[in-house]
């Protein structure tokens, strides 16, 4: 086999590197080859300075421009294509972000994209879930460069410190000029990332409103220091925003512990939590299918549950 | 759906076939285009096995005006359709393509951006809000964190969310209309594309199993299992 020479497309918000980048770092080391980061941004010497530090980066890529702002695909995209010359492998976290721009990516370079990997069995043979996680599939990418999505519940951390990488400027590519940013509502608060935070409390259709989906919830995700999620019959219900969703559709995460409160564990929520350390269920139907894999249950009406559980913490 | 025992595939002999839910969304919010003079033909496309005509002829329902099926029996991965795809945004000269953002069995959530990279074109994905006006769109899409919006210059790809819109319920008397609407039927040679695999399957096994645990018999107990048995908080 060729060279294995991988490229990290890092995820960063120009400060520093998103923990998915991290993960993303793990499942490229364990190709065996050399890794290179690839930071497209604007002002993004802090995060350029973050990847260097990385644990097993050999090289940082930074590319500095307004046009990489808002991680427009069709710019990351052409950034990525313009360095491709030399590497084997091209990695992205499957986030939001990553799963918009990889795709671009492969079909330009005229191969097929890997999603979503959960395991490096070889350099070109891969593990992914299919059917909501409730199959494994083991593929052999057939093509000689690889694009690959890597789900980060699959992979470790690298560590954040430890590495001594070059940083090397790149020029960048010019604007697309076909989409251009308008605004964003990101919601500002001070809990953990859902897809990196360490606890997260999960609430289902139970809570019943939005008001009482916050008053119950909040106090103990406050005391757990826990990010906040929910199940689909939630967000669709109103109770809480679009991007708290967990779940085949929503987001995949792994947490040391997961609360899961009032949610009855629909195949589509289980897929996107089950590979939690630890899963705590609290729901007054003793049937509801979250017993199955909840390594704790508590069967009882969570409006007296979770205010209890607050208090003795 | 459950595995096959010789770890080939997943056996879905006894499933029953439908729209996927998010290119549903993608129907409905084509249609609601129309409707709003926006739009001024719906043409709706499916790339796969003789079977998709049915789902097709539901998309006429919907509200489609006519369909496009490229039949092929062989697996189609989302590079060929992405190829196939851009074929016919080549022949039929679209103002916006909507899909829908993924496939609900292999979840790949590829072919959408795979098309606007090979078709050239601007791309939203994961589409929770879409206006058109004076040759541009404005989409605001589900990303990390929330919400952003993005305008894109038609023609443009667009990959729907799950709460871009709630499709509405067929009636009889469309489902009867669409029995009647066009449908053109090719093959991946008429367009000139190339179908092959870029990805083998060499095995399809179960995950691990987890197993479920133990009923706590209050929150005491709980708290008392999380610190010192489990040593998560």
């Amino acid at each position: 086999m060729a060279e294995i020479n991988a490229l990290v497309i890092a995820e960063h918000d120009n400060a520093g590197v998103r923990p998915a980048t991290l993960n993303t770092v793990t499942a490229a080391k364990q190709l065996g080859g050399a890794v290179t980061v690839l930071i497209a941004g604007s002002g993004a010497a802090g995060a350029a300075k973050a990847a260097a530090a990385i644990d097993g980066v050999a090289k940082v890529l930074h590319a500095d421009a307004d046009i990489f702002a808002h991680g427009l695909a069709e710019n990351v995209a052409a950034q990525v294509l313009a360095l491709a010359s030399g590497y084997s492998h091209f990695l992205f976290a499957a986030t939001a972000s990553g799963k918009n721009i990889s795709p671009r990516v492969a079909a330009k370079l005229d191969v097929g994209q890997i999603s979503d990997i959960t395991k490096v069995i070889s350099p070109d043979t891969f593990e992914r879930p299919i059917y909501a996680g409730n199959a494994i599939a083991t593929v052999q990418s057939l093509d000689a460069l690889k694009v690959i999505t890597v789900r980060t519940t699959g992979f470790d951390p690298a560590p954040a410190t430890g590495g001594s990488a070059t940083v090397e400027t790149v020029q960048s590519v010019g604007d697309s000029g076909k989409a251009s940013f308008v605004g964003a509502e990101i919601a500002k608060n001070d809990r953990p990332e859902l897809t990196s935070a360490k606890i997260i409390v999960s609430g289902g259709r139970a809570l019943g409103s939005s008001d009482k989906f916050n008053e119950v919830l909040t106090p103990l995700a406050d005391k757990l220091g826990a990010a906040l999620g929910a199940s689909r019959a939630a967000v669709d219900a109103g109770y809480a925003p679009n991007d708290w969703q967990v779940g085949q559709t929503g987001k995949i995460v792994a947490p040391q512990l997961y609360v899961a409160i009032g949610i009855s564990g629909a195949i589509q929520h289980l897929a996107g939590m089950k590979d939690s350390k630890v899963i705590v269920a609290i729901n007054k139907d003793e049937e509801a299918p979250i017993f199955s894999v909840a390594d704790y249950g508590l069967v009882q009406d969570l409006f007296t549950a979770v205010p209890e559980l607050v208090k003795s913490l | 759906m459950r595995v096959k025992s010789d770890g080939t595939g997943v056996d879905i002999a006894n499933v029953k076939m439908s729209m996927n839910p998010f290119d549903e969304i993608a129907v409905e919010e084509a249609v609601r285009l129309k409707e709003k003079g926006v739009a001024t033909e719906v043409i709706a496309v499916s790339c796969g096995v003789q079977q998709c005509q049915e789902t097709l002829r539901t998309a006429m329902a919907i509200g489609a005006d006519r369909a496009i099926l490229v039949q092929c029996d062989d697996e189609l991965q989302p590079l060929a359709v992405a190829k196939l795809l851009k074929a016919l945004v080549d022949k039929e000269q679209p103002g916006l393509v909507l899909l829908g953002k993924q496939a609900i069995d292999d979840d790949c959530n590829q072919t959408g951006q795979m098309l606007a990279a090979l078709a050239d074109l601007p791309q939203a994905t994961f589409a929770s809000k879409v206006e058109v006006a004076d040759g541009f769109a404005n989409v605001t899409r589900e990303v990390d964190g929330g919400l952003e919006t993005l305008k894109v210059k038609l023609p443009a790809v667009v990959t729907t969310d799950l709460r871009l819109n709630e499709p509405r319920y067929v009636t009889l008397p469309n489902i009867m209309k669409a029995k009647k609407k066009q449908m053109d039927v090719l093959k991946p040679a008429d367009l000139g594309v190339d179908v092959k695999s870029h990805l083998k399957t060499l095995k399809v096994s179960e995950p691990p199993k987890r197993g479920a645990g133990v009923k706590v018999a209050d929150v005491s107990a709980l708290v008392a299992k999380l610190k010192t048995e489990a040593k998560v908080i």
